[in-house]
This record gives C-alpha cells, sequence and structure tokens, in this order.
C-alpha cells in the first residue's frame, strides 16, 4: 500500500437529492477501490491558480472507478456551492483517496451495528449500508436519521426501500415532520437516542457523523446511556 | 561476534536514519486515523481520529480531546507538509 495522491476527476454525473444537496458522481481513472465509511479529499483550482480542499464521505464502496459522493450546500460554503450549485458533467477537479481506517464498517464483523446520521451525516453510513445489503454479511443493522424535515433528507427513497427485516430505520425531525407523523418534533436528545438504538448490553459498533455539534449531543447521550466510549465511533463533518 | 554485557541484545549501534526506515515504514504507511496517540501532558492514548482538529487553508491544530493541549501542528506550504510536534508522548501502529 503506497500513500494516496492526487489523482484527476472527472464529473460523470450530478444529480439533484434534496433542494440544497447534490449526488455527484466522478469517474477517476485508477481509482483503488474503497472500504464502506472511507472519504477522500477534493481539491478544486481556480484559473488563478488559487485552490480549496475539503473532506467529502464516499456513498458507494468496493472496486471500480466510479465514486459517488453527495454533498449538501453550506449557508456561504465555498467549495460545497461550486459542487452544489456550479459543477457540470465533464467537468474536472482532483481527489485523494480512499482516505480513513477508522471510520470504516468491516463486513467480517457480526456485530449489531447502530448508525446515527445528522443531516449530510448520512452518506458514510449509507455506504455501510448498501454495503450490508449487497453482501448479505454482517450483523443487523439500526440507522437513526436526524433531518430538518422530510424534504431534507438526503437518499430518503432508497433508505426507505432498505429498511426490512435486518435494518431498521428510525427518522427524527428536527423542524416539521410530514404529515400523520406521530413523534416528537425537535433534536435529538437522550430519551429520543436511547429509543431508537441498540440496548448497550447488545454491545453494538456505533458510527456517528454529522456536523461537529450533532455527533457531539449525540456520542454523549449514548455514553451516558452506558455504551462503551470505543465503540462509538465518530466523525465530525464541521460547523456546529 | 563480540560479547554483549549489557542484555541480550547487546549495546545501541551508532547507524544513521537509513536504518529506521524499515520499523518506521509500518507507522508511515498506517492510515493516520487509527495510528494511536499518547498526550505527553495528560497520558490519554487515543486513535488519532478521535483527537480535536482545528483546521484551516493553512494549518491543522491537533488537540488532545481529554486536556485540549497542542499534540501537534500540521502545516501546509503548496505542496509540502510540516509537522510540528509539541505535546506527543507516542506514536504507535494500533492494536493487531
Ligand atoms: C471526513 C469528512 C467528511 C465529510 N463528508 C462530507 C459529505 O459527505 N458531504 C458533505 O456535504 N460534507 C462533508 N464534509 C464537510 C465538508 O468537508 C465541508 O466542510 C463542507 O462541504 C463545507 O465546506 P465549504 O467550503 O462549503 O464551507 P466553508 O467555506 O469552509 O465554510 C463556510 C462556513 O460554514 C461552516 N461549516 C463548514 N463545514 C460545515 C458543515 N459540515 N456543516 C455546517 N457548517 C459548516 C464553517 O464553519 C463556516 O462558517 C465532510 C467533512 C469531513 C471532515
Ligand atoms: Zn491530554
Amino acid at each position: 500500500m503506497s500513500a494516496p495522491r492526487w489523482m484527476p476527476a472527472r464529473v460523470a454525473e450530478a444529480v439533484p437529492s434534496t433542494a440544497h444537496a447534490r449526488v455527484l458522481r466522478l469517474a477517476v481513472p485508477g481509482w483503488p477501490g474503497n472500504l464502506p465509511g472511507q472519504h477522500l479529499d477534493v481539491r478544486l483550482t481556480a484559473e488563478d491558480g488559487y485552490q480549496a480542499e475539503r473532506s467529502y464521505s464516499i456513498a458507494s464502496s468496493g472496486p471500480g472507478e466510479l465514486v459517488e459522493l453527495a454533498v449538501d450546500e453550506v449557508v456561504d460554503g465555498e467549495v460545497s456551492h461550486y459542487l452544489v450549485r456550479v459543477v457540470e458533467p465533464g467537468d474536472a477537479m482532483e481527489v485523494k483517496g480512499p482516505l480513513g481506517a477508522y471510520f470504516v464498517w468491516d463486513a467480517g464483523d457480526p456485530s449489531p451495528v447502530q448508525l446515527v446520521a445528522g443531516g449530510s451525516g448520512i452518506v458514510p453510513l449509507l455506504a455501510m449500508l448498501r454495503a450490508r445489503v449487497a453482501g448479505g454479511v454482517g450483523g443487523p443493522f439500526r440507522l437513526l436519521y436526524s433531518v430538518r424535515s422530510a424534504a431534507d433528507a438526503m437518499y430518503r427513497d432508497e433508505i426507505d426501500a432498505l429498511a426490512s427485516g435486518d435494518i431498521e430505520v428510525t427518522w427524527a425531525y428536527t423542524r416539521a415532520a410530514p404529515d400523520g407523523w406521530g413523534g416528537r418534533v425537535g433534536r435529538l436528545g437522550p430519551t429520543e437516542v436511547a429509543a431508537a438504538t441498540w440496548p448497550p448490553d447488545q454491545k453494538p459498533l456505533t458510527y456517528v457523523c454529522g456536523p461537529t455539534g450533532f455527533v457531539e449531543a449525540a456520542a454523549d447521550a449514548l455514553v451516558a446511556a452506558g455504551h462503551d466510549p470505543l465503540r462509538v465511533r465518530t466523525e465530525r463533518f464541521g460547523g456546529r | 561476534m563480540r560479547q554483549h554485557p549489557e542484555g541480550p541484545r547487546g549495546p545501541a549501534e551508532v547507524v544513521d536514519g537509513n536504518a529506521i526506515a524499515g520499523s518506521l515504514r509500518a507507522l508511515l504507511e498506517t492510515d493516520a486515523t487509527v495510528v494511536v496517540v499518547e498526550c505527553a501532558h495528560c497520558g490519554a492514548s487515543a486513535p488519532m481520529a478521535t483527537a480535536v482538529v482545528e483546521v484551516d487553508e493553512r494549518a491543522a491544530i491537533v488537540r488532545c480531546r481529554g486536556c485540549t493541549r497542542t499534540l501537534f501542528t500540521v502545516l501546509r506550504h503548496d505542496e509540502r507538509v510540516e509537522l510540528r510536534i509539541a505535546a506527543v508522548a507516542s506514536l504507535s501502529t494500533p492494536p493487531a
């Protein structure tokens, strides 16, 4: 294994995901494949030579040279604005990866898996869900996905379709719930987290991902509920 | 071969940096997120992925989540990367 280098990438597809997010499929010649949960760095170069680098999780996994990202536009965000509103199929950028061996799911591990996503934090967790379904191996999965409203959920239809049997999905709405939804609307608290996650005695492996503040709150709630901090893996996307 | 009274492997030999290339390869080829960082201030040991990182275009300040002390700083100058170690007691490969 050698250290990843910057590789040329081209946008193959750009598909709207929500009113403020897009799914991008990048063609990366020579991409070595990646594990579910890994990320890459994107480097954009302007005509005047100015460069910006950001990290993005990979929604796809396994072999192949087509890499799927999903980007949510951050208010006043430089790179997310470009990726969500400006870039078109055929445009070039550079990527470095795959990166990260910590926030990955190992299909050989039979432990129950708890996924907790806030907003765009769903991206690496979706890669794990997709790998779990495609491989047919691994323990049962639960996903707790917190979004502002149903319309703000990335991959909503795919996630609803995945939910069955060994995969349980719980939605949480912080601003507005769909019509007829009986639950509480608001930020996740310890009670909501405890109700929608595996109990600590099941010894789940937990992956929490999203904006920094969301991850801190959810991880603190899990540890306070008795989960082993070493089995609560976190990835913070930044912001509040 | 000389006698080595200091212990089973004998006295230290004085060589140059080439001699540690083989052992450091294991550390440098490990994905950084799983490298275990030991804080020289509070003694906490944790995968690098769990550290607090403050990042901007030029630098990443990496702090201990336990005591907030700066562990190290990563500086970027175009294509070059500079690592400045502050309060790292040790870096080690992850447990097998
Ligand atoms: C390992 C990793 C994986 C990531 N994966 C994804 C992903 O799959 N999809 C995705 O959309 N983003 C992801 N991010 C976040 C992404 O890297 C950028 O931070 C984000 O797109 C904002 O960049 P920007 O240039 O638009 O904003 P900037 O111009 O850098 O920042 C503008 C403002 O937004 C705030 N801000 C920065 N990041 C966030 C954030 N994530 N949430 C809220 N506010 C923020 C800043 O503090 C600042 O005030 C990931 C981050 C990391 C570290
Ligand atoms: Zn410390």
